[in-house]
């Protein structure tokens, strides 16, 4: 189910926390909500979920109004950050918890309660593990308990609070991919939220980058990474340099050097140019470049990290080279972007 | 200096000074031990003792029949009354007020939660004249209380009343750190589930806090049986009617009985023994389940 969100303002206190946001998430699609703590992600996944209710705006479910409707009759699956287990109950009562607490009219058979929340237990891999308390299990297994959990009511949307957050990094790599398989199966519209870009850049088929309670960028993993449109995801997402430059006829200069790089129909001024340290070229003598001297240099796997201080301003950037390019400390080297973007303050 | 400690611990050959970190030598653990032990025994044990044998000092059938006295057998049956009123009454105010203060924020929660411990911090004896300058007859609501012919005070509400405020803290002080430390999350969780207000309350939070729960009621409930201060002003000590157990054992001993005196104060130990051994066993009993619910 495609869910809208439409105009909307949350504040805590007179405080906003989210202002003004509108986003639509396509049925089926698994989307992130990215952004640095107090960016309003999880707020916005309460409201959607209905835990919180906006100060103003309207969240549509389909056609339908969600905002006026109760937590229950949203009919969501929430996973928690810290799972929120019931944990007087074993797993295989948690997963059939949304279904045995329905009113009898609409609340299946007990026989039928069991095997869904059997197959469900048997789609997140914890099969046999049915009769165990949440204190007898793993994080790894918790979340896929939480997640079998919420999937029981089938959900018109499933949302996820930072889902592998206390989870580590190994447990989390491996969760990621399957989280993805899961969701390529069951076809549920699913958002999560997560301060980790590279969770969201791997896992979701679009990302929202969230920044002060306003979305920054929207966009699938590689349009948020090769075109970010404001200086702040180009510096949140990736890696990224930033030099203060001038234009001039169309023409970029460094202080009193033109390097090589062209911005036509720019206007002239002060403006800042961002670049990834993986985007350049290395070029040999300099009749328009980036040169400057390296201060230090290290490798990291499979690939060089030179700091280079450029100008008489010693902005320092940092570039990638191959690992077999010596590059010692105090040699001058000389580059040039190969693709950048402007943005003026 | 703390490289040098450890390269001549190391060096040593492992002998009776290389100890771990958090034990103590044997004479100052015999000595802690032996204090504490002389402590209980002092002030726990050696009263319990000499209330039992003072109790039973001419024969269990003298005790008995002290304890078959009408007017000792009435103050025991209104002393389960009164524990069978309030008890019940402060599980529901307890559960009510912890889950408000726990669960949600709102103006004057700091307040309340003062407000709740004020029974702990006010002299019994001033609880119960709080309820003699509200309800006897020169009060304000004296007057009409008695023109609508209902009797609090020297009469069993008002021994009620004292007896609830007194014991009010108990369920509550048990369950607020108990909630606000489990925060609000199993209940969104059961609410995103499509369970109404009600059944997240008794399949989720009910059994999140049922240990704390049957602590503060069994607490609640020996304090309730036990209460003298409060209850003595507001009960008029009217001999077979308005004297619950304690204060039928100071009558007994002001009265020189001493073997009846004791029979029922031994008989009150015993509730208070009886009501701890239940929560050890329930303990040992659900040791893990109550470990589990501790931790995850």
């Amino acid at each position: 189910m495609d869910v809208r969100v439409k105009d909307i303002r949350k504040e805590f206190s007179h405080l906003p926390a989210l202002e003004n946001l509108s986003l639509n998430i396509r049925s089926g699609e698994l989307i992130a909500l990215l952004g640095p703590s107090g960016s309003g992600k999880t707020t916005l996944l309460r409201l959607i979920a209905g835990l919180e209710s906006p100060t103003r705006g309207t969240i549509y479910f389909g056609e339908d109004d969600a905002s006026s409707k109760t937590v229950q009759e949203r009919n969501i699956g929430f996973v928690f950050q810290h799972y929120a287990l019931f944990r007087h109950m074993t797993v295989l009562d948690n997963v059939a918890f949304g279904l045995t607490i329905r009113p009898a009219a609409r609340r299946p058979a007990k026989a039928e309660i069991r095997r869904r929340a059997l197959d469900l237990l048997d789609l997140v891999q914890l099969s046999g593990l049915e009769k165990r308390y949440p204190a007898q299990l793993s994080g790894g297994q918790r979340q896929r308990v939480a997640l079998a959990r919420a999937m029981a009511v089938e959900p018109n949307v499933l949302l996820l609070d930072e889902p592998f957050g206390a989870l580590d990094a190994q447990v989390r790599k491996e969760l990621r991919r399957w989280l993805r398989e899961i969701h390529d199966r069951t076809g549920h519209t699913t958002v999560f939220v997560t301060h980790d870009q590279d969770e969201a850049l791997e896992l979701a088929d679009r990302v929202v980058v969230m920044s002060k309670g306003r979305i920054e960028q929207v966009g699938t993993p590689d349009e948020i990474y090769d075109e970010p449109n404001s200086p702040f995801v180009y510096g949140f997402i990736g890696q990224s340099n930033c030099l203060p430059i001038r234009v001039e006829a169309g023409q970029i200069w460094l202080e009193d050097r033109l390097i090589g790089l062209s911005a036509p129909g720019e206007a002239d001024g002060p403006a800042k140019l961002f670049f990834r340290p993986h985007d350049i070229e290395l070029v040999d003598g300099c009749g328009g470049c980036l040169a400057g001297i390296v201060v230090q240099s290290r490798r990291v796997a499979g690939t060089r990290h030179v700091e280079v201080e450029l100008g008489a301003a010693r902005t320092r950037v940092e570039i990638e080279l191959p690992p077999q390019r010596a590059a010692s400390d105090g040699n001058r080297i000389a580059f040039r972007p190969t693709r950048f973007k402007l943005f003026r303050d | 200096m703390a490289l040098d400690a450890s390269l001549s611990a190391a060096d040593a050959p492992a002998s009776s000074n290389v100890r771990a970190a958090t034990t103590e030598s044997r004479a100052a653990r015999v000595v802690i031990i032996g204090l504490s032990l002389l402590f209980v025994a002092l002030f726990l044990v050696a009263p319990l003792v000499v209330v039992f044998t003072e109790a039973f000092r001419n024969g269990t059938e003298e005790f008995l029949s002290a304890l078959s006295d009408p007017d000792t057998f009435s103050a025991i049956q209104l002393t389960l009354l009164v524990a069978g009123i309030s008890v019940p009454l402060n599980l529901v105010f307890g559960i009510a007020a912890s889950w408000a203060i726990a669960k949600f924020e709102f103006k004057g929660k700091a307040f309340l939660t003062t407000l709740i411990d004020l029974p702990f911090s006010v002299s019994p004896v001033v609880s119960g004249l709080i309820f003699v300058l509200l309800f006897s007859s020169h009060s304000l609501l004296g007057p009409w209380l008695q023109s609508h012919g209902i009797k609090i005070l020297f009469a069993v509400p008002g021994i009620v009343l004292a007896t609830v405020f007194v014991t009010f803290p108990f369920v509550a002080r048990e369950l607020i750190p108990l909630m606000q430390e489990q925060g609000t999350s199993d209940e969104e969780a059961a609410l995103s589930l499509g369970a109404s207000g009600w059944q997240t309350f008794w399949y989720v939070t009910l059994p999140n806090i049922r240990w704390g729960l049957l602590y503060g009621v069994l607490l609640c409930n020996a304090r309730a049986m036990g209460e003298f201060g409060a209850v003595s002003v507001v009960s008029g000590h009217i001999r077979g009617v308005t004297n619950t157990m304690p204060l039928q054992v100071e009558i007994l001993y002001n009265e020189y009985s001493f073997v009846a005196a004791f029979a029922v104060a031994a008989l009150l130990a015993l509730l208070a023994l009886v009501t701890l051994v239940i929560k050890s066993l329930l303990e040992l009993r659900y040791s893990a389940q109550i470990a589990a619910s501790r931790r995850h």
